[in-house]
């Protein structure tokens, strides 16, 4: 998992058909100081995410899936968790 | 899953009989503000995408599942054209 922010959504009319109704959120993946890492993501919204917050990502068919719920669906991330803290050690 | 324009097409006459039937493209995946993000890949379209059309894609084995039950192998597929996106 990484963790990431969200920064956007997207409108897809015309879409596979077991993305329909499920929210899709673009996530910037970030490291741990809080700075942008790669490219933003598309994503399954399983949690209520929205703009600004900062949320735990998982890019892997198997767990976004699991997320949809409905069994074998061309997705490959989604976000999982809204994320309260990350406390570190140095 | 990530943005991406498409940017092109591609012909095989010869090619996996899991492909036959198939519309391949050439994507360029993008970043929100619409640079390019690494370079173009071939993806296979499940959702009647054409060239210049802002799209998304699945990559990995989770690609070849709009095919089902047919065996498509492909580790990209176009899964949805997009309509528009909204940053911040």
């Amino acid at each position: 998992m990484l963790i990431g922010r969200v920064v956007g959504n997207v409108v897809s009319t015309q879409k596979n058909v077991k993305l329909e109704g499920s929210k899709l959120l673009l996530v910037q993946p970030l490291d741990l100081a809080g700075e942008p890492r790669g490219t933003p993501v598309l994503a399954i919204d399983g949690v209520d995410a929205g703009p600004g917050d900062r949320v735990l990502l998982v890019q892997e068919g198997r767990a976004a899936q699991l997320v949809l719920g409905l069994g074998t669906a061309a997705v490959d991330a989604a976000v999982i968790g809204v994320v309260d803290a990350v406390e570190q050690s140095d | 899953m990530f943005l991406a324009r498409v940017v092109g097409t591609v012909v095989a006459s010869r090619k996996d009989d899991g492909l036959v039937g198939t519309k391949l493209l050439v994507i360029q995946p993008l970043r929100p503000d619409r640079t390019a993000s690494g370079p173009p890949l071939v993806a296979v379209d499940s959702v009647g995408a054409g060239v210049s059309e802002e799209v998304f894609y699945v990559r990995g084995r989770e690609a070849s599942f709009p095919f089902l039950p047919a065996e498509v192998p492909t580790d990209a597929a176009i899964i949805g054209i997009v309509d528009h996106w909204n940053v911040g």
